[in-house]
């Protein structure tokens, strides 16, 4: 009941403390909101990976859809590489852009974008973006799953969290002030999004013949953005897992060898 | 090259011999590291300063590489830490030790101060030790504090107003200095650029005062869990091997947490607003600090003056300073202090109740909860410990460390 007891009692404490604190921070202004959907995501837990497949339809729908409007501008068009694209597929991909440069004799030119150029952004700069859309520049996507409470949870129920004006609640327009032209969803805070509902049942068609429902889209499309995202997780959990066996292996022999140099001094 | 306690080295190497003789750099570590006298009944509490260590030469060695690769540049910051993450080889592994490593090495610290309140290792002859721990702590949270800024998102830049505005509140020259502290009329490029530039000093200058903090404990040696004075050879091991290999051990353990962290769950403890760019027209609904100093920033929440709350935030920290001298007791260790035992734990669910406090705005309950934890904080230090420490009748001490070890042996 002396050194021992305090010591036994104490790690668990700190470490319940600890959890707390990391949950205060992490567990903020969720109120009055409905539960994101929960869908089970490839990439969670520390043996997640990515499934080429659907990135790559999620790709199809970032270009064919989201590219009108979202940049993407921190990736290059050599990173799509990294989805199971080959380096012919991907100079075809950027051969279909053109972007501004600056040529031999010093004149501005347009060339067709090479494989390490950035995704060519929608509009010219941030005033652009917002003069074409209603006053706000639409957000990059480049890491919009890191930069939101709940991650693809959240960007996949924005996307499925539409609900048409007819279709809501006479307290929820009220509630939320809802007008007529205004966009309604679920998931968005405070409900009114300036994004008109971007994905819908047949919104693309899938060249590898996956069912193209809102459901599916939605689920590629956050597949891709969290590959552009984070796309060294693979190699992050790989290299955890190695490091982490690693240190358990070096604790061991540690304490074997505290163990037999403290033998003799207890 | 063997010696036992007290006497000096001698070395058959000729070349660490004539070295030595001329710089006793080998006399120094075999007498600092090797032989020396260290108390024998240490627990896992006194693996943090070691543990602190490796983050902080951790933390220097991944900064150095990460600060070769970034941008100190308000247009360019953001989009290089991402392409260090991106395009850099294992940039994503730095980047991600380096920002989780910040946690780990407050956590290590954290847990090492308390081990040093619960122990009383702060009173004589370790006053000074103790108060140039505080001064590390202080470095750290400026260090901290400005590599926060560093990749230039939302919560680096809203973090870095609300700090640095909090410089106003000091009347008459207020204002100037803070301006004076961003290079400009907001916070800006001039801002950035000089974070950067502290950023990594600072750490150096922790380097520095560790030396000290080290050179400090060599003195008089560590504290043990008893609380007593080694009273002679029966109650020390040498250092090495019995503490290295003990610390070697304590360190595998914090950095399987510590890798955990970093590779599986990087952004856990990190907000995800600092992944959305600087803009200086939109604030974030809620701006609030790194875990680690959430009590401190619900201290200054909590009083509804502004340079009150700037008093009495930079008070709870510099209040340690002095803590050699708040406490009146003359009993180290809490294992022989009945009641005061208690109070370190309500303490620390103080600071942690200040914690939660501080993640959430200053709104409904979490207002009268700061205001109260924050008072008792003060209460705990100013009236508590002063008093305690008179009234308290401590448990009889054991005679030597030696004696209390190897009759909890015999029970």
């Amino acid at each position: 009941m002396s050194i021992k007891f305090s010591l036994n009692k104490l790690i668990p404490a700190v470490a319940v403390a600890l959890a707390a604190f990391s949950a205060g921070t992490i567990a903020t202004a969720a109120e009055d909101m409905p539960p994101l959907p929960k869908h089970d995501w490839g990439f969670k837990g520390p043996f997640g990976t990515y499934d080429r497949a659907a990135a790559q339809r999620g790709f199809q729908i970032y270009k064919e859809v989201c590219s009108a409007c979202h940049s993407l501008e921190l990736l290059s068009y050599r990173d799509l590489e990294g989805l199971g694209l080959t380096a012919n597929q991907v100079k075809g991909i950027a051969a279909e852009f053109q972007v501004s440069d600056i040529g031999d004799d010093g004149s501005a030119i347009e060339r067709p974008a090479r494989p390490s150029d950035h995704f060519k952004k929608p509009f010219p700069n941030e005033l652009a973006a917002a003069a074409a859309n209603g006053g706000k520049a639409p957000p990059d996507l480049s890491v919009i799953v890191k930069a939101r409470e709940g991650g693809p949870d959240y960007v996949y129920g924005i996307l499925t969290g539409y609900v048409p004006y007819d279709k809501l609640t006479p307290e929820q327009i009220k509630e939320f002030n809802v007008k007529k032209d205004d966009n309604f969803n679920l998931h968005f805070p405070g409900h009114r999004i300036a994004m008109p509902q971007p994905l819908e049942d047949g919104k693309v068609t899938y060249v590898d013949g996956t069912k193209n429902t809102l459901q599916q889209e939605a689920s590629d499309v956050v597949e891709f953005l969290s590959w552009a995202s984070e796309p060294h997780l693979e190699a992050r959990n790989r290299t955890g897992v190695r490091v982490i066996l690693f240190l358990l292996a070096m604790a061991g022999l540690m304490y074997a060898v505290k163990r037999a140099v403290w033998a003799d001094a207890h | 090259m063997a010696s036992s306690h007290g006497a000096p080295p001698v070395f058959n190497n000729k070349v660490v011999a004539w070295i030595d003789h001329r710089l006793p750099i080998f006399s120094y570590m075999e007498k600092e590291y090797h032989t020396f006298p260290t108390p024998r009944n240490f627990n896992y509490f006194w693996n943090f300063g070691a543990i602190a260590t490796v983050m902080l030469v951790l933390m220097i060695v991944t900064g150095i590489v990460l600060a070769t690769n970034y941008q100190p540049n308000a247009d360019l910051a953001f989009a290089s830490v991402e392409r260090i993450m991106r395009d850099v080889p294992s940039g994503w592994l730095l980047r991600y030790m380096h920002m989780t490593g910040a946690s780990f090495f407050f956590a290590a610290v954290y847990i090492h101060i308390f081990r040093g309140l619960y122990y009383g290792s702060y009173k004589a002859p370790r006053e000074l030790l103790w108060m140039l721990g505080v001064v590390i702590l202080l470095l750290m949270m400026a260090t901290a504090f400005m590599g926060y800024v560093l990749p230039w998102g939302q919560m680096s830049f809203w973090g870095a107003t609300v700090i640095t505005n909090l410089f106003s509140a000091i009347p008459v020259v207020g204002e100037s200095i803070v301006t004076w502290l961003w290079g400009g009329f907001a916070v800006g490029n001039p801002t950035l650029n000089r974070f950067f530039a502290l950023h990594y000093l600072l750490p150096f200058i922790i380097v520095g005062v560790v030396a000290l903090h080290v050179v400090a404990l060599h003195v008089h040696g560590s504290n043990n869990p008893l609380g007593i004075d080694p009273k002679g050879p029966q109650d020390t091991v040498p250092f090495h091997p019995y503490y290295t290999m003990k610390d070697g051990f304590g360190v595998m353990i914090f950095l399987i947490i510590y890798a955990a962290f970093t590779f599986f769950a990087p952004n856990a403890l990190g907000d995800v607003n600092n992944y959305i760019q600087a803009n200086p027209l939109v604030t974030p609904n809620e701006i609030v600090p790194e875990w680690y100093l959430l009590p401190f920033y619900a201290i200054l929440r909590a009083i509804p003056d502004k340079l009150g709350g700037v008093i009495c935030m930079f008070g709870s920290i510099l209040l340690l300073l002095v803590l050699p001298w708040l406490d009146t007791s003359r009993v180290r260790s809490c294992t022989f202090r009945p009641i005061y035992k208690w109070f370190v734990f309500v303490l620390v669910i103080d600071v942690l109740v200040l914690g939660y406090c501080g993640a959430h705005p200053p709104e409904g309950w979490y207002v009268p909860a700061a205001r109260l934890a924050t008072t008792y904080y003060f209460f705990h230090f100013l009236i508590l410990l002063p008093v305690l420490g008179k009234i308290e009748r401590p448990l009889p001490l054991p005679s030597s460390i030696a004696d209390a070890v190897l009759k909890k042996k015999a029970v």
